[in-house]
């Protein structure tokens, strides 16, 4: 649906002259001293399938938000090309991008960045406004979205009347109003408390279920990049430093910084039995109970700490290895992985 | 290398310390050594002009003056560019004239008699405020009436309408375009920067010559007072919208057109309502000073009774003036709470629709009665109350000059021969080379080379438009006056930033203090004081004073909290909590107000040139009423503004030095 092509973006007076020079090895910090210069995007390549959640994560400063504008070209990257359904769009012109954001790319923001001087209802037409769709039929389709979303009754409110979790729903309801194939979402929860925050991950995913919308979803919190990420790219100083499924970060950190990211993280909710399973030793009993290794630990635990034999694990007839209670707990203490 | 960067900034401390240290030195060291020099060489190259004599600089504009006049109507940059625009803007200024305030034909009242006016303008103070509002329109119109200034009240009025509009139809288009580019704001900025520091009486000369006496120039000079201000607030505006709704808007697809129009313009409107208020007041006070080159209205009355010093007239007009600005003040004010309300939805549409209409029909009818009866035409009776009103100001003030005759004397005196001779002795009889240099010292102390390169300048012109000594008499009121008003912006701003409540009774008057034309000030002082520079002076003060007092008290209030409780917690009393903690924390506001109130200053003394307060002032106000020293008023024009920029930008100076100091 996506790919995206060694795109950078270089913040400062002449950037494309960094570029392949040898000045983009340096530092974040060396660079801006040296240039005044500073890579926000550093040669950043992954593809998206469609329907699928790929979530971007990162510490604060390290380029993911200018990444997905990069995406939208709400800033224009420096270098590099990004494919939607086959079209260049860092190469189409004015006319044409606006065509793409007003149908096919939608937007959720971390503020919201709802109009103030609008009700709800009309915050959610907006696009469809500028879109030229008549007064009537808008409102028709934003009431649609308004219930899709769970904000029946609140359409003649203004934003500055609802609570934050709400303001993010009329933000949803408002990407989701054009019927978009891509949402990007810029951390749209990061300003909502824990347990708002909750919800509302819950109704995206609900969401992401019902209408099956290909989205690029940036976070810096981990748990929410594991709950509804298909795949999670991590990004450090503008470079993405892995991209992989929430198992294959935490079983298997390309480096030291992301197995820090991932250190504190409760392994047994996302490693599955493949990653645990190991070899029999010889005099092992290989009569236990069968489970198949896409089970996450946290859902074999049960049998596996109620089985007085080791636990097989097997996929097709296979044996791929075992599990005993004791390689169980070791995951679960963290002393493991 | 770890070495040095530690050692780094501790070496950057020690030099900021010294070198604060060291400014105290060398600021003594130079009055010290100013004054020793002044007194030593005084009389030497003092550079005095009489009032008659002229300057080859000064013959020669006032030649220029004579060829301007003498191709006017043949100079095609005159007849296809100036002429056309001195036309339309005529055209404009008397087709509102005629419909509200100038007789026009035979009839004996303009298109729209005063009932007309005051119902329609109790209607739209009505429709863009509430009916508090219109009431107070409503009362205050008639009362101009009941004055007898009823045509010179519209007339003013016309001619802030017509200055307004032009104002807002330049201004607005700019202040988005300064708050969409930031490239063009940057540019622009300094031209804001001339047209608010530069006294409003500088331009009304020069614009003259080229657009004649009459209303076309009235409202020019009016335009380059309003439009800075409808801009900067435009685009203030514009930046205030968060940035995130416009890009929200950007990424579903809006054009630049569509984001400003439907997102960053309806969330701009507050402020930008704010800021037509600014321009209205701006331009009121600024048709009242027009009265100098010929504006009708109730400016050119107090200026007529102030040469003829007839306090009493003088008085009632202003009085005029005060009831017009608190119209256009309360109305514009409360339209922009106005616009808060209907923001978050207060406002019962039904009930207010059926009130529109009933109050459209009353209008109406209004309009026409106004047309039909000459008893709602033209405003009945001869304004007894107004000559009343005159007498009994005549009367009080011959009562007070009477009983304490000794004590307005006694300050007259007091204040000049303690303060105003000794400075103005020292400046006039210094050498202006003396002075000159001590000027330059001066900028380089406190703002570095690029600043004593202004100055220098600065100097260099004042010296050439052969007017040094004007400058000097000038400038030894405008000391006097900013010494006043700093000490009482510090007394009544600690006193304000420091307790709520003095805030709440105080803020309200000095909001009031500010709205009020400059021109206004001169007459109760000139009652009391007479035609002297002494009334200028005080009149100065006053002006400034209300500026100078609200920058010093945000700065106090504005001191961060964690430090005036560290102060208190140290166990400090409250002197030394004002002098040690709360006042050096607010340094920087302390610098802001001195500058602001040394611009004000400059603006008042200037025109105290019209009651007898001699200097450049006397000149630029000479130069209008005798044709022979056209020349030296645009010197003296000229003077004022290489002081201003002389005196503006050593103040700022010292202000972009306090806060340097506090950040490091």
């Amino acid at each position: 649906m996506i790919s995206v092509r060694h795109v950078w973006k270089v913040f400062g007076s002449n950037p494309a002259q960094i570029i392949g020079s040898p000045d983009a090895n340096l530092s974040r910090s060396e660079l801006r001293n040296k240039t005044g210069n500073t890579i926000a995007v550093r040669d950043v390549s992954f593809d998206v399938a469609p329907g699928e959640v790929f979530v971007v994560m990162g510490l604060s400063g390290s380029g993911k938000s200018t990444l997905v504008r990069c995406m939208t070209r709400l800033i224009e990257p420096t270098q590099g090309e990004i494919f939607f359904q086959g079209e260049d769009i860092l190469k189409v012109d004015e006319k044409r991008l606006r065509e793409l954001r007003k149908t096919r790319f939608s937007m959720v923001f971390q503020h919201f960045g709802l109009l103030p001087h609008r009700k709800v209802i009309d915050n959610i037409a907006y696009s469809l406004e500028i879109n030229g769709v008549s007064k009537e039929e808008r409102h028709h389709r934003a009431n649609e979205v308004i219930e899709l979303v769970g904000l029946q009754g609140y359409g003649q409110a203004y934003p500055e009347q609802l609570s934050g979790g709400m303001q993010q729903r009329v933000g949803l309801a408002r990407a989701l109003a054009v019927d978009p194939q891509v949402l990007f979402l810029d951390e749209p929860f990061s300003a909502l408390d824990p347990l708002i925050r909750r919800d509302m991950q819950a109704e995206v995913i609900r969401l992401h279920h019902q209408l099956g919308k290909t989205m690029v979803f940036i976070t810096h919190d981990l748990a929410e990049a594991v709950k509804l990420g298909d795949r999670i790219a991590i990004m450090r100083d503008g470079a993405i430093v892995q991209i992989g499924t929430p198992e294959e970060l935490v079983a298997a950190p390309a480096d030291d910084y992301v197995a820090n990211f991932v250190q504190d993280f409760p392994k047994s909710q996302v490693l599955t039995l493949r990653w645990i399973a190991r070899k029999p030793e010889l005099n092992e009993v290989l009569t236990g109970p069968i489970l198949p290794p896409t089970v996450t630990v946290h859902n074999s635990m049960r049998q596996i700490v109620e089985s007085s034999v080791p636990i097989r694990v097997m996929e097709n007839g296979h044996l791929l290895g075992v599990v005993t209670a004791q390689d169980m707990l070791s995951v679960v203490s963290g002393s493991e992985f | 290398m770890s070495v040095a960067m530690l050692s780094k900034p501790e070496k950057e401390l020690k030099a900021s310390v010294v070198k604060r240290y060291k400014v105290g030195i060398y600021l003594g060291a130079l009055s010290a050594g100013f004054i020793f020099f002044a007194v030593l060489m005084r009389g030497i190259a003092t550079l005095p002009l009489d009032t008659s004599s002229l300057t080859w600089f000064q013959s020669w504009l006032n030649n220029v003056s004579d060829w301007i006049g003498n191709n006017q109507n043949s100079n095609p940059f005159f007849t296809f560019f100036i002429n056309v625009i001195r036309d339309s803007i005529n055209a404009f200024v008397t087709g509102i004239q005629d419909l509200i305030s100038q007789s026009i034909g035979n009839n004996a009242s303009p298109l729209i008699g005063w009932l007309g006016i005051v119902v329609l303008l109790s209607f739209v103070a009505y429709t863009v405020a509430n009916i508090r509002v219109a009431i107070l329109v409503f009362v205050g119109l008639v009362s101009l009436g009941l004055l007898g200034f009823w045509q010179e009240s519209m007339d003013t009025l016309a001619l802030t309408l017509a200055a307004v509009v032009l104002a807002l139809l330049i201004g607005i288009p700019l202040g988005i375009c300064a708050g969409l580019f930031p490239r063009f704001e940057k540019v622009i900025t300094p031209f804001l920067d001339f047209a608010q520091v530069m006294p409003t009486f500088v331009y009304l000369t020069p614009v003259t010559l080229f657009f004649l006496i009459g209303p076309a120039s009235a409202t020019i000079v009016t335009m380059v007072y309003a439009i800075p201000p409808a801009l900067r607030i435009t685009a203030v505006a514009l930046h205030e919208v968060p940035w995130s709704s416009v890009e929200a808007a950007v990424s579903m697809g809006s054009t630049r057109m569509q984001a400003l129009r439907k997102v960053q313009l309806p969330q701009a409107k507050r402020t930008m309502v704010v800021g037509i208020n600014q321009t209205i007041m701006a331009a009121l006070s600024m048709v009242t000073i027009a009265a100098l080159i010929d504006a009708p209205g109730l400016g050119k009355v107090v200026v007529t009774a102030l040469e003829s010093l007839d306090i009493g007239k003088s008085f009632q007009a202003g009085l005029g003036i005060v009831i017009l600005a608190v119209l256009l003040d309360r109305t514009t004010t409360a339209a922009a709470s106005k616009v808060d309300a209907e923001n978050s939805h207060l406002v019962s549409r039904v009930r207010h629709r059926q009130i529109l209409v009933a109050g459209g029909i009353v209008t109406i009818a209004a309009l026409l009665i106004s047309r039909i009866y000459n008893w709602a035409g033209n405003f009945p009776g001869t304004g007894v109350i107004g000559s009343d009103i005159a007498r009994y100001a005549d009367d009080i003030v011959n009562w007070i000059q009477n009983h304490f005759v000794n004590v307005t004397n006694s300050i007259t005196n007091g204040v000049s021969y303690g303060l105003i001779n000794p400075i103005q002795n020292l400046l006039t009889n210094s050498p202006w080379f003396i002075t000159g240099f001590a000027f330059v010292l001066l900028a380089m102390i406190l703002g570095g080379r690029k600043l004593a390169l202004i100055s220098t300048v600065c100097v260099l012109g004042i010296v050439g438009t052969g007017l040094w000594s004007d400058t000097m008499t000038t400038l030894a009121s405008v000391l006097v006056a900013a010494i006043a008003t700093v000490a009482i912006g510090i007394i009544f701003g600690v006193w304000i930033g420091r307790s709520k409540r003095a805030d709440q009774i105080m803020r309200p008057m000095l909001d009031a203090g500010q709205v009020l034309p400059a021109f206004v000030y001169l007459v109760p002082f000139l009652g009391l004081f007479g035609a002297t520079r002494f009334t200028a002076i005080m009149a100065a003060i006053v002006y400034a004073a209300p500026a100078s007092i609200k920058l010093m008290a945000d700065g106090i209030a504005g001191v961060p909290a964690s430090i005036t409780e560290a102060g208190i917690a140290a166990g400090s009393n409250k002197w030394q909590m004002i002098v040690k903690v709360q006042l050096p924390s607010a340094r920087r506001a302390l610098a802001l107000s001195t500058n602001q109130g040394i611009i004000y200053v400059l603006a008042m003394v200037v025109v105290g040139g019209l009651v007898g307060a001699g200097g450049l002032g006397y000149l630029v106000v000479a130069g209008f009423t005798q044709l022979n020293l056209t020349g030296k008023g645009l010197a003296a024009g000229l003077a004022i503004v290489l002081l201003g920029i002389l005196l503006d930008r050593i103040t700022q100076a010292a202000a972009a030095r306090s806060t340097l100091e506090r950040t490091k």
